[in-house]
């Protein structure tokens, strides 16, 4: 018994040091004063640089912003509004409709960044920063609509009844009954809508076009020219951001529940 | 006195199957009528037609007087008490019945005034600001009535309300209830397969089968003058006897048990003889050893098989001589029988106008339990 959990103890420090060594060295780097990979002595100058001397990249990370708070607000509209279509209106095809949002979950990026790519493409539409919000939204999309539909699904559909019964109109019931218990899917939605846009590089290295860079799109630019240290201070302000974000969500989701 | 509800002739087809078949009932204002039948024969389904859920394919619902056909569920002046009650679960109590009032667009101090009032009136003054998932089982009930309540509707329907309630709480909310109904003097129709819920509360109770309505009438009605054998059955305790009805050589009836033995029958029945019939006999009609030597007394020697005692509801199991079936006798706790003993042999004996007989059809339910 004893010896099993020292065990599993071990493993899981292992587990600690392999995902988040990577991460150390990164984070002790990015104060480093030297550009090469020895170390020789601590400064701030690559955060200055960042901060002061980065037009590009912070170009690029406008650019992921606007696509991602865009393509998750879109995504989570149309993803909501479809759930509860789907819930509402028990039709036929329900089942064929959630085994196709499924779909671009689970294929390959690479598929869905040719097709987006070949369907720009062939409708005329040229390559810009607009394909790839496009290109956000409908990957975005299923991820919302199905967390929504989840958050529905826990509830009677008798509640819906009820809000009819004493007198609620279609719209004031979507807007006083289903929004309301569907919040906290509609949140989580929007929230993995961003990140996933954020971090996207695959689909969006398809259908993007000039002018159009993303962050993640820059980074692999910048890299090929070699490590910059830069890089290592962006990474580590986003790690910064991340957890705090993580955080945050988190408490707030709690928050709701709870309300 | 004004008609409330009336519902003529309606029906209810899912593609072939037929789950309400010309159904037609009226309630008066201020009345508590029920309908009672087993699971699935179409209670929820005829409510669901009232309250605007599902169109009728036939028949009309008219509510004082108006026809519902084409009035939206929100607009028509009646409300439901859901089956799981389906309160809001992320509003609180005071919300959940402010709900139907701030739909209509009333002022707050008016909610507030009325909100407070009913639950008051439900027994749960101040509980306003707790979340639904603090109220036990009880109180959610309450809660769920009180929302429609507030609304102050022209019919409440209330569908198996106290299904999911213990049997012990079951039985306190059914007083509660019908003191709730007098109290406000709104029309309930209330639906149920619980026939003594049905007969404590009701001033009518309509009886459904597969269906179709097979009766309608007062409790007492239902119980001592049943149209139908489902109704024999399933409303209160019967025994069931199978004979052949047979014609005598003056043109009176009597039945033909299995064993040979012979039953007067008494009654205003559709007989004919040599058809086979369902013969029933409430436990209280059977006397244990009958003194009086009456020419329409039905006696028979009998074997005790067992004694269920139940206070005041206490019953005699017997078996007469040469039966198949067991008989529950009523045991009446007068201190008179209290040296019957299990395996004692007793007489037993009904007066032939206290059974009722039908002929037997094919009907579904509680056949060859
Ligand atoms: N939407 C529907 N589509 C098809 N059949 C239905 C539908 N709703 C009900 N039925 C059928 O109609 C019959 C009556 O159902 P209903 O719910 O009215 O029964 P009930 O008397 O309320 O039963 P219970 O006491 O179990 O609630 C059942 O056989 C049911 O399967
Ligand atoms: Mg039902």
């Amino acid at each position: 018994m004893r010896k099993r959990s020292s065990f599993s103890k071990a493993v899981f420090i292992g587990t600690i040091v392999f995902l988040s060594l990577p991460l150390l060295v990164l984070v002790l780097y990015s104060f480093n004063e030297s550009k090469s990979g020895s170390w020789t002595g601590f400064s701030l100058r690559w955060y200055v640089k960042l901060f002061t001397d980065s037009p590009q990249l912070w170009r690029a990370f406008g650019n992921s912003v606007i696509v991602a708070l865009s393509s998750a607000l879109v995504a989570t509209m149309i993803g909501t509004l479809g759930a509860v279509a789907v819930n509402w209106y028990k039709f036929r095809l329900r089942k064929y409709l959630r085994t196709i949002t499924f779909l671009p979950m689970i294929l390959p990026e690479i598929i869905i960044g040719v097709s987006l790519l070949v369907f720009f493409s062939g409708i005329g539409l040229k390559l810009s920063l607009f394909t790839v919000f496009v290109a956000h939204v409908s990957f975005n999309l299923p991820f919302v609509f199905l967390l929504v539909l989840a958050r529905l699904e826990e509830f009677d559909f008798s509640i819906i009844e009820a809000a009819r019964d004493l007198g609620a109109s279609e719209t004031q019931t979507l807007l006083k009954v289903i929004l309301p218990i569907s919040m906290p899917g509609i949140i989580s939605g929007f929230l993995t809508a961003v990140t996933l846009s954020l971090e996207d590089f695959v689909i969006t290295f398809f259908v993007t076009g000039p002018g159009a860079t993303t962050l993640p799109l820059y980074v692999y630019s910048a890299i090929r020219f070699g490590v910059s240290p830069v890089i290592n201070a962006l990474s580590v302000v986003m790690i910064l951001g991340t957890v705090a974000l993580t955080w945050s969500t988190r408490n707030f989701l709690k928050y709701i529940a709870a309300k | 006195m004004q008609i409330a509800l009336s519902v003529k002739n309606v029906t209810k087809r899912f593609g072939d199957f037929v789950a309400v078949d010309d159904v037609s009932l009226s309630v008066e204002d201020g009345k508590f009528f029920s309908i009672l039948g087993p699971s699935g024969c179409g209670k929820t389904t005829l409510l669901r037609m009232i309250a605007g859920f599902y169109e009728q394919s036939g028949g009309t619902i008219e509510l004082r007087g108006q026809d519902m056909t084409d009035v939206e569920p929100n607009k028509r002046p009646v409300n439901l008490v859901f089956q799981n009650l389906a309160l809001f679960p992320m509003m609180n109590v005071y919300e959940n019945i402010a709900f139907g009032l701030r739909r209509r667009g009333e002022k707050s101090p008016a909610i507030a005034k009325k909100v407070n009032g009913l639950l008051e009136r439900v027994g749960l003054p101040g509980a306003g600001k707790k979340t639904i998932d603090q109220l036990s089982g009880g109180q959610r009930q309450r809660i769920a009535i009180a929302r429609c309540l507030v609304l102050d509707p022209t019919v409440l329907l209330l569908d198996e309300p106290l299904g999911a309630l213990d049997a012990k709480l079951r039985e306190h909310m059914k007083v509660e209830l019908k003191k709730l109904q007098a109290q406000v003097g709104t029309t309930f129709v209330y639906i149920t397969h619980d026939q003594s819920e049905a007969m404590v509360m009701s001033d009518a109770v309509a009886v459904m089968n597969a269906g179709r309505f097979e009766q309608i009438g007062t409790p007492q009605e239902l119980y001592h003058n049943p149209a139908s054998s489902f109704v024999a059955q399933f409303v209160g305790n019967n025994n069931k006897l199978r004979a052949v009805m047979h014609k005598d050589e003056r043109g009176g009836f009597f039945a033909r048990y299995g064993n040979g033995m012979d039953f007067k029958v008494d009654g205003a029945f559709d007989l004919s003889g040599g058809d086979a019939y369902d013969l029933f006999v409430r436990p209280e009609s059977l006397v244990i050893n009958p003194v009086e030597a009456k020419q329409e007394l039905n006696v028979m020697p009998a074997a005790v098989k067992a004694i269920l005692f139940d206070g005041g509801n206490s019953r005699l199991l017997v078996t007469p001589d040469g039966f198949a079936d067991e008989l529950v006798v009523a045991l009446p706790q007068t201190k008179q029988f209290d040296h019957i003993r299990a395996g004692d042999r007793v007489r037993i004996g009904w007066d032939a106008s206290k059974s009722v007989c039908f002929k037997r059809a094919d009907w579904k339910i509680y056949d060859d339990e």
